[in-house]
């Protein structure tokens, strides 16, 4: 008892009991939203069912709400990202962290880093204001290349399920390339010699032996990427043509579920059209979830993996 | 320490003191030079690594490095190679020939190739057994499948694992016990046919009874082989050297017969260590 | 040289050179948008952006001063919610933790800072909008709040981490509980770094948007107390840029500008610091 007064007094058991709740708020923070999203969500769940997800129609004044033509712009839109971004992440991380001289490297490094700074608010202004009267430009002439396809035919208005590609590409790049990086830094120095020693070429060395070993946390870099592009609301509303539409050609305008909660939340009269947002914000978290989780899980084994 | 003369004749300008040597060995002369280093300098930034080590390798010989840690065995060791040049602001001075031929103007591709390294810590790479061993073949050569399949057959005998590993060729490197990835290092060093292979502390990660079988190794290699083994262990380079050299803060000290740098030392820096009074 | 060996060499410089040609496209279009938003974002800046209030559509002038102060009490707000809990959370963590039991507050903490943060717009609108019926200062600190606490988690437990031990036990064995060596000795050893954390994790927040749009929504006038909806300068560049007025375009350029010219500048700002004191931790 004794004891025990004098740890109290010592102020131990107290800073423990107060960090620990702390600690322990973030899992209660995490279980709270997800329990406020299912119950504010449960007008439309009722009257939609499960059905909700692969409903066409969205239409406010009927009544009649379906999440497809979101989920299908939200996966086309992060799909053109990733397809775009992959590519140029990777292939700038590994210039980063493998060919380039250690001096250009940290300036570019650096700058690619607080390209991630920049507020998304922003990259949309700029996505309004030079990417659509570009993209107006170039469109023409992608269209006469790859035109034949459905992906990229019928009119071009600017606002589309393209530009916001284009802008989430920009905005998930700097994702990409800094985990990627640290990744690829991670992996340890024998690997790479033990390439050269065998008369390996520099790039050799990076693509036979580096990028394998660091593999699995490239693929959770992209992961992560993904994750954020699903989410990225304020660019992409900007850019998209925010029409629940579902259309082949990527030319066409479309919508993105985080950009119809944006543009609508405010102006949803009624429980059920409210109910059909949360709903949609529901099917985001989900989604979001399930991939950072995976992210963090390929991440994290590959950055703490020891050697051999 | 400067002293740009030295070039012309290192034998006559340096019998002076700590300066080292070319000491000649003896009983090399039915041997062949294959790689000789003349007054080679090394440079980590500031720091000078290595000061005017100038020696030969003589051919299908093992020769040995033995020094304290510190003391630039390993550092020369990975000049021979060009290894050296992965590590930042570092410079070389002076002249490596193979086979008479300088290697620092030899394509830089070519020399790893020829002059092939085992590290200290197994690398095996995260691939199969296989690949891994075939890895060097398929980037420096074209060969058909069934010739591929043949040179890594061959490359896992002459490191003496093929008996341990036929059975399971494809699975990951990783699974091998630590003795058998690092024989597995060998094997896939062995792979490209390299003239000389460099060996670095090869057995300071594994238990006595792989450093037997490694050591084992060695004796076989060197019918085929130039090697030269840079060691912690006195007793391994007295084991498994034909010529040993005694490194000490970036000098080579002594370079003679095996027998001669732990019997009868020439100088008394050797004898020092080789008695286990300090190091 | 032989053919193969060609080959390998020219595949060298060929992948050297595109690798190169991805980095600079990710550096350009960083370069991009700043040199354009310095030309037109600075072009039309003056004082009256800072000291008047939006004049209606139609009229020419006026500033964004009440979205200038309700980004700063936006922000107030969340620092009050996001950092005890995230710093004393990083504490727990980096002082007490048990292995199990911080293995998960670790995973859930990543997976909230991978919510996006309309979803978090979502959170805080259910737990204040929804029940006082009205926007707010308030719920807009909320959700910026809870956006902050991962984060905040995160950096201070690693800072904390980079203390060495010797000085906890240097503390402790000058009979110092461990409480108190906690907070005299370790905590002050991390200050810069906490510090550092905290500005790098508000001009994060300070740019997003997405979660105010119906949390605090939006206000012409200046917005007394915490408890009626406000401006705030992301929303004001959202909202000014998607007008149809190029008065109003202009204005957007001008937020836009004084925004990243923030957060920039305190990204460059705390990143000199993480690295003049070595290891780095984001």
């Amino acid at each position: 008892m004794q004891a025990f007064v004098k740890r109290v007094r010592n102020g131990d058991e107290i800073a423990y009991a107060i960090t620990f709740l702390c600690a322990f708020a973030v899992i209660a923070i995490t279980a709270l939203l997800v329990f406020e999203l299912y119950r504010n969500s449960e007008p439309s769940r009722v009257k939609f069912g499960w059905s909700f997800l692969w409903t066409k129609t969205w239409d406010p004044v009927a009544g009649e709400f379906g999440a497809l033509p979101f989920i299908y712009g939200t996966v086309v839109t992060s799909a053109f990202a990733m397809i775009l971004g992959i590519p140029l992440g990777v292939g700038a991380a590994i210039f980063l962290a493998e060919l380039a001289p250690p001096r250009i490297s940290s300036g570019l490094t650096f700058l690619i880093e607080l390209l991630a700074a920049v507020p998304s608010v922003i990259i949309g202004v700029l996505g309004v204001f030079i990417l659509l009267p570009f993209l107006r430009i170039v469109q023409p002439y992608i269209q006469g290349a790859l035109g034949w396809t459905p992906l990229f035919a019928g009119p071009f208005y600017g606002v589309s399920l393209f530009s916001a590609g284009v802008v989430l590409t920009i905005m998930i790049l700097p994702f990409i390339i800094s985990i990627s990086r640290e990744v690829l830094l991670s992996v340890p120095n024998d690997q790479r010699e033990g390439a050269l020693a065998l008369g390996a070429t520099r790039w050799e060395s990076t693509w036979d032996v580096v990028v394998p070993f660091a593999r699995k946390g490239i693929v959770g870099s992209i992961f992560l990427a993904l994750a954020r592009s699903l989410g990225e609301t304020m660019a992409v509303t900007m850019v998209v043509g925010n029409d629940p539409k579902i259309s082949a050609s990527l030319f066409a305008p479309g919508y993105s579920i985080a950009a119809v909660i944006a543009n609508e939340f405010t102006e949803a009269t009624g429980d059920l059209y409210q109910g059909a947002l949360i709903e949609l914000g529901l099917v985001l978290f989900a989604l979001t979830i399930v991939i950072n989780g995976a992210a963090r899980i390929l991440v994290a084994s590959t950055t703490k993996r020891g050697t051999s | 320490m400067q002293a740009p003369s030295r070039q012309l004749d290192p034998m006559s300008t340096l019998p002076n003191i700590g300066a080292s040597s070319g000491t000649e060995p003896k009983t090399a002369a039915d041997a062949a030079a294959k790689l000789s280093a003349d007054n080679l300098n090394f440079f980590y930034g500031n720091f000078q690594a290595l000061h005017g080590i100038s020696m030969k390798v003589y051919d299908k010989r093992v020769t040995a490095f033995i020094g304290p840690s510190g003391c630039g065995k390993s550092t020369f060791l990975r000049t021979l190679n060009r290894m050296n040049e992965t590590v930042r602001h570092s410079r070389v001075e002076g002249e490596i020939r193979l086979d008479g031929e300088n290697i620092f103007r030899i394509d830089v591709n070519d020399v790893r190739r020829r002059v092939g390294m085992v590290f200290q810590r197994s690398n095996p790479f995260p691939k199969s057994i296989y690949d891994n061993v075939a890895y060097g073949l398929r980037i420096n050569s074209s060969l058909s499948r069934s010739q591929l399949r043949e040179a890594v057959e061959q490359s896992l005998r002459r490191a003496a694992l093929w008996d341990e590993v036929k059975d399971k060729l494809h699975q990951s490197a990783y699974g091998l016990s630590g003795g058998q990835q690092q024989r597995l290092c060998i094997a896939r060093a062995l792979a490209v046919n390299p003239e000389v292979l460099l060996l670095d502390e090869p057995c300071s990660a594994l238990d006595p009874i792989a450093t037997a079988k490694i050591e084992d190794l060695i004796f076989q290699l060197k019918d085929s082989c130039t090697i030269v083994i840079v060691t912690h262990n006195m007793q391994q380079a007295a084991r498994v050297a034909d010529f040993t050299g005694f490194f000490l803060m970036g000098r080579l000290i002594e370079f003679d017969n095996t027998t001669v740098i732990f019997k009868t030392p020439n100088r008394k820096e050797t004898e020092d260590y080789v008695t286990g009074r300090f190091g | 040289m032989s053919w193969n060996k060609r080959r390998r060499k020219a595949v060298n410089a060929i992948m050297l050179s595109l690798t190169a040609l991805c980095t600079l496209f990710a550096a350009g279009s960083l370069v991009f948008i700043l040199s354009y938003l310095f030309v037109h974002g600075a072009a039309s800046l003056n004082w009256n952006f800072f000291t008047k209030l939006p004049t209606p559509v139609g009229e020419t002038g006026g500033g964004m001063a009440n979205a200038i102060l309700g980004s700063a009490k936006l922000l107030l707000l969340a620092t009050c919610v996001g950092v005890p809990i995230g710093f004393l959370g990083g504490v727990y963590l980096a002082e007490f933790g048990t292995s199990t039991f911080s293995f998960v507050v670790r995973y859930v903490t990543d997976l909230l800072n991978g919510v996006p943060s309309i979803v978090m717009g979502i959170f805080a609108y259910s737990l204040i909008v929804i029940r006082q019926k009205h926007f707010s200062t308030l719920a807009g600190g909320l959700a910026l709040g809870v956006m902050m606490i991962p984060i905040a988690i995160r950096s201070s437990e690693e800072f904390l981490r980079g203390v060495p031990l010797s000085l906890r036990e240097g503390a402790m064995a000058l009979g110092a509980s461990k409480s108190r060596a906690i907070w005299t000795v370790v905590v002050p050893a991390a200050k810069a770094g906490l510090i550092t954390g905290i500005m790098l994790n508000l001009a994060r927040v300070a740019g997003e948007t997405a979660p105010l749009l119906f949390t605090s929504f939006s206000n012409r006038f200046w917005s007394p107390g915490w408890n009626q909806p406000t401006a705030a300068l992301p929303e004001m560049v959202y909202k000014y840029a998607i007008s149809a007025y190029d008065d109003w375009h202009q204005q957007a350029w001008s937020a836009g500008f004084v925004l990243l010219t923030l957060v920039l500048a305190v990204n460059i700002v705390a990143r000199m610091i993480l690295s003049k004191r070595g290891p780095a931790a984001r």
